[in-house]
């Protein structure tokens, strides 16, 4: 087990470095990074002067050197904007995406996981059609569109829920977050949903895919055949071997949750790193666009990191190749 | 209970299978009884309808497939009238069944412990622990060695052999009083086909649990069984005494399985296949359905035969059986 926690960890390093190249040539040999950073009035001197400030006149590779150095003290220079930290800006904001991104993940699994395997376990009554239906919306529809719906429907023509912001925030440990108050889960709701739409649709599919495979296996019948009541059938036998896909699904969608969190926050006016990089990419503000960049880097490659970790935990199969690796 | 005939009786019990393509007759007009401490060997080709005879007794068969006639007297209750909870109580319980592939009978994903406990509070008002030493004793019973090991661990840390063995410790645990053997050992070596088999039959006598063992291999019934049914095409075509059978099989389909088996023939005797192919149960001929393969038809085979008593005590389903001339 732990061979095989090391050896991904080596891989994960290895990613993040490739990515870190990636996104430097990017942001710094696309385009003339001078143009982006002086006042188009600037005169010669100050032109040399910011080229030099910036090491813009070294070699790449030592440009490149240079930038991962700084970025391994943490250090993704300053916001052009904010003239503060691009990673503390970004850090800042991460709180308030992954309060949203967790709550549409735990949307996407509660609502997801029963009606999938419901339209699994009935697949021809009514209410699994009208489930299933409800799924396709939920995957074409755009999830800005259905924002803006949203926010006519639910804050402009019916005033239940507050259309922009976080509401209330509690601070725990110093992370302020909206889940403890009801103004800040009224906030919190429909931008949830609206990330989480297409994830439900998603976890929908794959639990009613699993289920119509899990029920014909043998195992279920001679769950059956041992007389154990129905629930637990469904609920031990069959979603202990549904979970293994979905568990692995859900989780490798985390990253896109966050990553796609992006729309959703600028609709609803969500403060977090989505709306954050948003503005900056407007602004031109190029250390907190790369700085945004190497964090989702970051947060894939952890998640991945813990979905196989997960995983072999639910598959005792998996366990034991690991054991053996 | 007592008193009430015989552990199973099965009259005339149909299942069908409505299915897009027809209706599929893969139980038509099957009747037997088996009474406590007794073995009935269920025997036929791939396909002829014995697993669903199992699951229809069980009430396991799913849909498109129904019940659509007969009786199912389990120590005299009428199981086709009987509730779903009914039913559930009675399934592990009383009637408990071993599948066919030992790969595919346990969850991958519990741990044997988990489906042999399960069993146990599923039926029985008992503690944890007290299943769980049920579930240790049951493992040692049929000849796992380190149950309290074993039990902890998935079903793909054991092989083939050992995975029905856990089947079997299942389906023993509760003292049922009817066992369904769905072909235990077709999927197993034979060595282990020979342990299995005895395992379970020794359980069987100590417990005087009736039990039915399907197969498709008439030499694996040979020595086990009281009574022998053999089906084909969803009916039963001949049903007697096992050793009468064997000794002077008198429907020509028997005589065909009888001698495509080894050990009935004496050395330097040929074996020889029913010719032909099982029949789509989707459109079996008119009359015998055994008509294309059975080298008696005739013309009077176009109707369909009745199952009668052709000798004392032995039921054939055919126009022109073998009861006169040579065994
Ligand atoms: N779910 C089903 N749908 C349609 N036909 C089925 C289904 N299950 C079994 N059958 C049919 O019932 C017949 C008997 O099957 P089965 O009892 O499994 O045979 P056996 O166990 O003797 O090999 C076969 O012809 C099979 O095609
Ligand atoms: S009824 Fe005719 S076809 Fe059928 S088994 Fe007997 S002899 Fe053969
Ligand atoms: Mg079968």
């Amino acid at each position: 087990m732990s061979v095989f926690v090391i050896r991904r960890l080596l891989q994960s390093a290895l990613v993040v470095l490739v990515m870190s190249l990636l996104v430097f040539v990017g942001v710094n040999v696309v385009g003339d990074p001078v143009e982006m950073l002086v006042n188009p009035e600037a005169d010669q001197a100050e032109i040399a002067r910011v080229v030099q400030s910036f090491g813009l006149d070294r070699p790449l590779y030592e440009q490149y050197g240079l930038f991962l150095l700084n970025a391994f003290k943490g250090n993704l220079g300053l916001s052009f904007v904010y003239g503060e930290p691009a990673l503390k800006l970004i850090v800042q904001r991460i709180p308030a995406t992954l309060e949203l991104a967790l709550a549409a993940l735990l949307m996407a699994i509660m609502l997801g996981i029963p009606l999938g395997v419901f339209a699994g376990l009935r697949p021809d009554s009514k209410v699994s059609k009208t489930i299933m239906a409800g799924s396709i919306l939920g995957f074409s529809l755009p999830t800005f569109w259905v924002g803006i719906m949203m926010i006519m429907v639910f804050a402009v023509m019916l005033g239940w829920l507050p259309s922009t912001g976080r509401g209330a925030t509690v601070n725990v440990l110093g992370i302020d977050v909206s889940f403890l108050t009801w103004d800040g889960l009224a906030h919190l709701l429909m931008p949830a949903l609206n990330l989480a739409l297409f994830k439900i649709s998603l976890v929908i599919r794959l639990s009613r895919a699993g289920t119509r495979e899990t029920v014909l296996q043998d195992y279920i019948k001679f769950a059956r055949a041992k007389g154990i009541s129905n629930a637990r059938v469904v609920l031990v036998h069959l979603l202990k071997n549904i979970l293994i896909p979905v568990v692995t699904v859900i989780g490798l969608e985390f990253g896109g949750l966050i990553a796609f969190s992006v729309v959703t926050e600028t609709v609803f006016a969500w403060p977090g790193m989505g709306k954050l990089i948003i503005d900056s990419i407007h602004s031109l503000d190029r250390p907190v666009v790369v700085a945004y960049l190497m964090i989702i880097v970051l947060v894939f490659v952890i998640i991945n990191l813990v979905v196989d970790i997960l995983y072999s935990i639910l598959d005792p199969r998996v366990r034991l190749r690991d054991v053996k690796a | 209970m007592a008193g009430t005939g015989p552990t199973l009786r099965v009259e005339g019990l149909r299942t069908h299978f409505f299915t897009n393509d027809g209706i599929v007759k893969a139980v038509d007009d099957v009747s037997f009884a088996v009474d406590r401490g007794q073995t009935l060997g269920l025997v036929g080709e791939s396909g002829c309808g014995k697993t669903v005879t199992g699951f229809s007794v069980l009430g396991l068969v799913d849909p498109p497939g129904r019940v659509t006639d007969g009786r199912i007297l389990f120590n005299g209750e009428d199981l086709l009238t009987a509730g779903e909870e009914r039913l559930r109580s009675l399934r592990g319980n009383r009637i408990a069944m071993i599948f066919q592939d030992p790969m595919m009978t346990l969850n991958p994903v519990l741990r044997i412990e988990t489906q042999m406990v399960e069993t146990v509070l599923a039926h029985q008002d008992v503690d944890r622990d007290t299943a769980r030493q049920m579930a240790r004793d049951a493992m040692g019973k049929v000849g796992i060695p380190s149950p309290d090991e074993r039990l902890h661990a998935y079903p793909h840390q054991f092989s083939g052999g050992m995975r029905q063995r856990v089947a079997i410790a299942i389906a023993f645990i509760n003292k049922p009083d009817l066992i369904i053997a769905d072909e235990p050992t077709t999927a197993l070596d034979v060595t282990i086909q020979g342990q299995i088999l005895f395992e379970a039959q020794k359980l069987c006598r100590e417990t005087g649990t009736a039990l039915i063992w399907i197969t498709h291999d008439l030499a694996v019934v040979a020595g086990l069984a009281n009574h022998i049914c053999v089906m084909y095409a969803g009916r039963i075509v001949e049903e007697g005494r096992l050793d009468d059978v064997l000794d002077w099989p008198i429907h020509p389909y028997t005589r065909g399985l009888l001698n495509s088996v080894p050990s009935q023939k004496k050395s330097g005797e040929r074996l020889e296949q029913i010719p032909g192919m099982t029949p789509s149960p989707l459109n079996l001929p008119p009359g015998c359905a055994f008509k294309t393969r059975c080298p008696r038809a005739d013309h009077v085979c176009d109707a369909e035969p009745e199952l009668r008593e052709a000798v004392p005590g032995r039921r054939i389903r055919c126009f022109h059986p073998h009861t006169q001339g040579t065994p």
